[in-house]
Formats: C-alpha cells, structure tokens, sequence
C-alpha cells in the first residue's frame, strides 16, 4: 500500500540479502496499522444504536479496533517475510495446467458429475437433506451458469458490457408469473398445469424483444458509458415493477403456480393425482420436485451451451467476435455491426427470460427484491472470473462464486466462537466483493484466460493469452 | 407561484449535494477514465462517519455549540473519508492500471459491494435517525403564501459555494491543480515532463473524498435519517450529474447536479413521487445516447 515497502523480492540471480529488514517491514506493518486505525476509528469504533427512548446513540467497540489493527500488523509484516523470503512460490503452482487431451474430456467429466449428482445427494444425506442440496446448491448454481452463459454470449462473445442483464431475467420471471396467474385462468384454465411449458417460450420470446428494444438505443455507445446506460435500463424496468403496483402487485409480489411435472403436479393439496402416486414413487413430493427442477434447469442451461458453441461456428458467431476485438475494422470489413450488436443482446436475453420464467416456476413467487443491481454484478463477476467466452470456465466461476456465497450460510459453527448474534450470512456479500477485487488483481483475465480462435488457416489454431484481445472497447 | 420558488430552493439544495458527490466521479473519469463506481458508497460511509462524530461530540464530549460541533465533524469528516479514498485507489484501482480495460470497473464494483456490506455488518441494517439538529426556518413572504429556507438548507448552500470557490482555487491556481490539468489532457506526456503521476491521482481521490463527505455531512443532515444501502441511488444520480454537464468538465458536474436537483424536485412536485428516480435513470441514459459530450464537456473523438 505505501511505497516504502518493506522487503524487497528476491529476484532470479539477485544475491539475497542475509538478513531480513525487519525494521523496514515493521515501519511498513506499522503504517498499515495505522491507516487501519484511521479506517476504523469512527465506523467500528462505534455502533450505533438506539436507546430506550428510540434516540440514536453509540457504543464504544474499542476491542473489535484493537483486533483489526493487530490482524493488519501482523498480517502485512507476515506477508512481507514471506515475500521476502521467497517462500511461496504457492500460488503459481496452484495454477493447474491440463494437457490438451484432458482438457477435452473436462467438459464431459464435468457432464457425467452434474447428470449424477442429484442422487449422489439422495444417497449421501437421505430424504431429509437433499432438498437443501439439490436445491439450494444444485438448482442454485445451475441457474446462475445458465444466466453467466447467456450473458457471455453479450459480454464474452459479442464484447458488449451489459450491466443490467437482470432486467432480462426479470422479464422472463414476470412474464411467467403474470402469464401463468392471470392470462392462462381467465381464458383457458384447463391449461392450469401446463402454465410454466407454455410460458417457457412466450418468456424466452419477450426477453428477446425487450433485448432488441433496450439494444437499439445504445448501439452507439462503447465500454463505460454501454455499462452505465443498461445499468439505468436495468435499475428503470426494477422501479417500474416496484411502482406499478395495480399489474406487478409492487413489492409485495405475485405467488405463481409451481412447476409440474408436463402437466402432472408434484405435491396437491386437494388431492389430485401427483407425480409420485402415477409413478409409484417412494419419497416425499420435495424431494421429486427439486430433483426435477434440476434436471429442468440443467436441460436449459446445456441448451445455452450448445446454442454458444452452434453460435459460434456460425457467420453471426464470427461475427461477434470479430466485432469484440475491433468494432471499426468490422465496420470497415462490411459487417452489419447494427445487426450483429442487436442479435446479439436479443440471444443473450433470450436465454436470461428463460431463466426468469423458470426461476418463477421454482420460487412460486416473484418481486422486485429478486432483481436488484446485485444480481447484474453477481453474473458480470462470474462471467469475468470465468474468463469471458470461455463456457467452461463460467461454468467453474459459477460453481465457486454461488457455491462459495451458499457455503457461508452453512457456517453456523463460527456461532460457538464467535456468541450467538454472530451471523455467518452477513458476510457473505462482504467476502464475495474483498474476492472480486483480489481476483481483478491476482488474475484479471479469469479462470480460463487464454482462449483457442474458433478458426484458423493452417487448421491449427494456438491458443491467444487473453492479454492481447482488448474486449471491452466495442 | 411561491410553491414552485419552494421547489426551487429544496431542488437546488439537493442539486448541491449531487454536485459536489459528482465532482468526485468527473475528476476520476477525467484523469484515469474509469467510472469509480464505488464513489456512491465513500459518500455513504462519510454520512455514517458525519453521523457517528455528531453523536459523539454532542452527547459525550459535551460540545453544546451545534456551530462547533458540525465544523469539528465537518474538518475531522473530510479527513476520514478523505482517507477510505484514497485506501480505496491504492488497494483497488493503483493494481490495475495497465491491466484490460473492464477491469478497473470490475475491482469498483467489487470495492461497492464490498463497502455496503462493511457498513452494513458494523452498523447493522437499521435506518439511522440523526439527531435533527438546525432545524429554525425562515419564512420570506411571496406572494399571497410565503417560502420558507430552513437553516439546514442555507448552511448547505453557503458551505457548497465555499468550498467550490475553494476547490476551483486548487485546480487553477496550485501546483497540485496544474498538475492534475496536466495529467488529464495527457498522462505519459506529463509523467515525461516529470510529474508524479501516481500522487496525483491519488491526490485526484483524496479530494473527491472529501467533497464527498461534505456532501455525506448535508445528506445526512437534510433528510435526518441514513442508511447503509443509500450509496447506489445517490451515487447513480451524481453520476448522471458529471455525464449531463459533461465528464470531465468541474463546473459541469456541478451545474449538471444543479440540474439533476431541480429535475428530481420538480418531477415529485409536478408529477409523481413514485416515479422519481425512474426519472433519473432515464435522464441518465437519455443524455449517454443523445448527447454523450454533455453541456460542457469535449467530443471524444474516435481514433482508428
């Protein structure tokens, strides 16, 4: 952080010095401190609070001060020795390198391991747990890898910033519900059960539409300022959700009919047939519905990937490519960049209002809370942690980011450590934005940073580090 | 009539504190060309800052002068956040220069999450009701009814000028000033003629902290109440102050958050409430799509 860094790192063929600076490093660990001090002093120095008479007050936290600013000391003069004395060589080996053939396989490994592990889940934790599992963790994740996949179509492929891509989601999720509640009772109810498989596509096709809506204004527009504007798209189709309260019921959201199993419910409470009474199935109707649900949402997600890939080897998939590396040479080449662009986001919002008509199907209620600005930067961050354009690499993202924010909420044992009112849920979000800043300095081109060309003259394409394309510019 | 010289006066005290949170998000655009997206969120942590200082000087430091007390949280407000800033582009924004063009946008939004939740987990999720404090009107008759200026809000009138005045001071007449003009129009070339790049910037932060504070302190003393997730909204308003009056351009972002005040004032008064920042939003993509350069800022010429 300052620049009188303390220990200096040993450099190939540098003699090391004998002995370790120590007091450099501790006039370093101590500035440290004490801009962790300044840092503290007034916001966790001080909770406030209210007191009996509901005035706002504080209270003096002068330990939690004490712990951060020893944590910092102690932190930076341990990473100033062990910077100097060369010691982790840690993180590059880290840095796993798959032989070609292997990395062929990876995506079918990945296949095998996600088409079994719902009922690895059953085996392992019994009736009981595996909803938790297969739902919260698998349909969870399985949901945001179709989002991150849909949005790298926009941003990976087509080297479009889109900051608002929830709109699309919500799109999808509304349209759902407003279908499946209002439409579909009023004119054919004897559809009821089939609401989500005929929404599905009506979903998919809104999205779309709102995608070409939304993309024709900013077809202009380049980097930063395409972020800004699809951020207010994103933010205004929220609002107008929230405040237009006689059709989306405002904050207080729309209950949706669930899932069936294509037409068949999978739990009833007046006593219609279910699922599990056709198939004789043992288990409870949970269980049966979020096993479906997962095989639902992993069906989609493939669809994303197999479109991306299909896409890809297409004229309009070159396209885009072409148009992320350098949108003026595109132009000049003859491609319809107008075209290309609104292609484009109408795909990658497609596949975002799909998401959103099954995410409704899932949660049996929508609103706003469930689009907010987060959810933008949550996919944006797992597609860029993947490496964009890469699938397999925001499949990966996916499962560490989402995994990773679910894990937290199982960490009710730091509660023994840490008292009752410790909430691990807390910090999820905290976490998750300190590894969105690291990750951009550890490695700000993703997982997967290099990427092959789709196409190449001599039939055998080298891979490109990713530091020599510039998305981001068109 | 005298209504809408009312809406007048509340719009423009809002449009200060958008112009001075703006400032911060120009100058940065300016010098770097990133969107420091985590600038909504140092103006909100300076409002818990302004608030918390408040609190301790008035009931345990036993300060009875409110005069005092909001000029000792005024000064010691500045520093602080002036501080998180500049943590903020050494940690977050100072890493990546040179490194692909989304990343430094990435890392700020990262560093927004990140501050939210701070302020969140340390202060908890409650709204937070400020001691109401200057809370005397005047009334000036108008008309047949009258206008009324609360003290709060001509505070935040005279402290704005004041410190513009000041801050306009340091951009044109200072070493420091000619050296961030410098590094704006060209950062290698500067860096030849043997300006510190890297203290500007950082100093380019510093600064737009502590504007931001200011405007913390006022947030936090106009509308009483503060909480951890009143960055985003601000923070996006502000922004779409610098863009409308040009990025880039200082006296821009300011008159651009003049604007954006009156907009959002006269929007809840004449129309809806309801709708307010729908408003806003569209103002902001409004004026990227039609008029990218803004009032006062320069064309960005595209080089091939």
């Amino acid at each position: 952080m300052d620049t009188t860094d303390g220990g200096t790192p040993v450099s190939d063929g540098a003699l090391p010095s004998p002995r370790f600076p120590i007091e450099d490093a501790l006039r370093s660990a101590g500035l440290w401190a004490l801009v962790t001090l300044g840092l503290c002093f007034p916001i966790v120095a001080f909770e406030t609070l209210q007191d009996f008479s509901n005035r706002l007050t504080i209270e003096a936290r002068p330990l939690l001060v004490l712990f951060a600013v020893a944590a910092v000391f102690a932190g930076r003069l341990g990473w100033l020795a062990v910077r100097y004395h060369g010691l982790p060589q840690l993180l590059p080996a880290t840095r796993f390198e798959l032989t070609p053939e292997r990395k062929k396989q990876l995506p079918r490994i990945g296949l095998a391991a996600l088409l079994i592990f719902p009922f690895f889940a059953l085996l392992l934790t019994g009736q009981g747990g595996a909803v938790k599992w297969i739902d919260n963790f698998g349909v969870q994740i399985l949901i945001y890898v179709m989002l991150a996949w849909g949005l790298n179509i926009v941003v990976g492929l087509a080297g479009l910033l889109d900051l608002g891509y929830v709109a699309f989601y919500a799109v999808g999720a509304y349209a759902y519900a407003l279908i499946a509640t209002y439409v579909i009772p009023a004119t054919v109810p004897g559809l009821g059960p089939w609401a989500f498989w005929i929404c599905l596509p009506i979903a998919g096709i809104l999205a779309a539409f709102w995608g070409i809506l939304l993309g024709f204004p900013v077809l202009r527009l380049r980097g930063d300022y395409l972020a800004i504007v699809t951020l207010a798209f994103g933010e205004i189709i929220r609002l107008v959700l929230i405040n237009w309260v006689e059709v989306t019921n405002g904050n207080a959201g729309i209950r949706t009919p669930y899932i069936t199993f294509f037409g068949l419910p999978f739990s009833s409470r007046t006593g219609e047939t279910t699922f599990g009474d056709v198939f004789a199935l043992p288990g409870s109707p949970a269980v049966h519905r979020s096993m479906f649900l997962y095989y639902t949402i992993l069906a989609l997600a493939l669809l994303v990937a197999v479109a991306t890939q299909r896409l890809r080897r297409l004229p309009i998939g070159r396209a885009w490519e072409a148009m992320r590396e350098d949108e003026i040479a595109c132009r000049s080449l003859g491609i319809n960049t107008v075209n290309t662009k609104l292609t484009a986001f109408a795909i990658g919002a497609m596949f975002g209002g799909l998401a959103g008509a099954f995410f409704g199907a899932r949660q049996g209620f929508v609103n706003p809370r469930s689009f907010e600005f987060m959810e933008s930067a949550t996919i944006l961050a797992i597609v860029v942690l993947g490496g964009m354009g890469s699938l397999v690499g925001v499949a990966i993202a996916a499962v560490a980011v989402i995994g990773g924010i679910e894990l937290l909420r199982e960490l009710s044992f730091l509660k023994q450590i840490f008292g009752p009112e410790f909430d691990p849920g807390q910090y999820r979000m905290l976490i998750f934005g300190l590894a969105m800043v690291l990750m951009m300095i550890w490695r700000p081109r993703g997982l997967v940073g290099a990427r092959q060309p789709t196409i190449a003259l001599d039939g055998n394409a080298k891979a490109i580090s990713a530091s020599h394309v510039k998305e981001g510019h068109g | 009539m005298e209504y809408f010289v009312q809406q007048l006066i509340n719009g423009l005290t809002l449009g200060s504190i958008y112009g001075l949170i703006a400032i911060g998000y120009t100058m940065v655009f300016g010098i770097i060309g990133m969107v420091n997206f985590a600038h909504g969120d140092v103006f909100m942590i300076s409002a818990f800052i302004a608030l918390i200082l408040l609190i301790l000087l008035t009931q345990f430091l036993g300060v009875t002068s409110i005069g005092l007390a909001l000029l000792i949280v005024l000064v010691a407000g500045m520093f602080l956040t002036a501080l998180w800033s500049w943590v903020i582009e050494r940690i977050a924004y100072r890493p990546l220069a040179g490194s692909f063009r989304l990343a430094p946008l990435i890392s700020a939004i990262g560093m927004a999450i990140f501050l939210l939740n701070f302020v969140q987990v340390t202060q908890g999720p409650r709204n937070k009701a400020s001691p109401s404090i200057l809370n005397n009107v005047m009334t000036i008759p108008m008309g047949n009814g009258s206008v009324t200026i609360s003290e709060r809000q001509a505070l935040i009138f005279i402290v704005t000028a004041i410190l513009l005045l000041a801050f306009w001071a340091i951009v044109q007449k200072t070493k420091l000033g000619r050296a961030q003009r410098a590094c704006e129009q060209d950062r290698r070339m500067a860096a030849l003629l043997g300006i510190n790049v890297d203290r500007t910037i950082s100093l380019t932060f510093v600064i737009g902290g502590a504007l931001a504070s200011v405007a913390g302190l006022m947030f936090m003393s106009y509308y009483g109440v503060v909480s951890f997730s009143d960055g985003f909204t601000p923070g996006v308003k502000a922004f779409t102050a610098a863009v409308l009056g040009g990025i880039g351009s200082l006296p821009g972002a300011v008159i651009g958050g003049l604007l954006i005040g009156l907009i959002e004032t006269m929007w809840s008064a004449y129309f809806s409430i309801d709708y307010k920042d729908v408003a806003a939003f569209s103002i902001l993509a409004i004026v990227l799509i039609f008029m990218p350069s803004g009032l006062l800022g320069r064309p960005d010429v595209e080089k091939v």
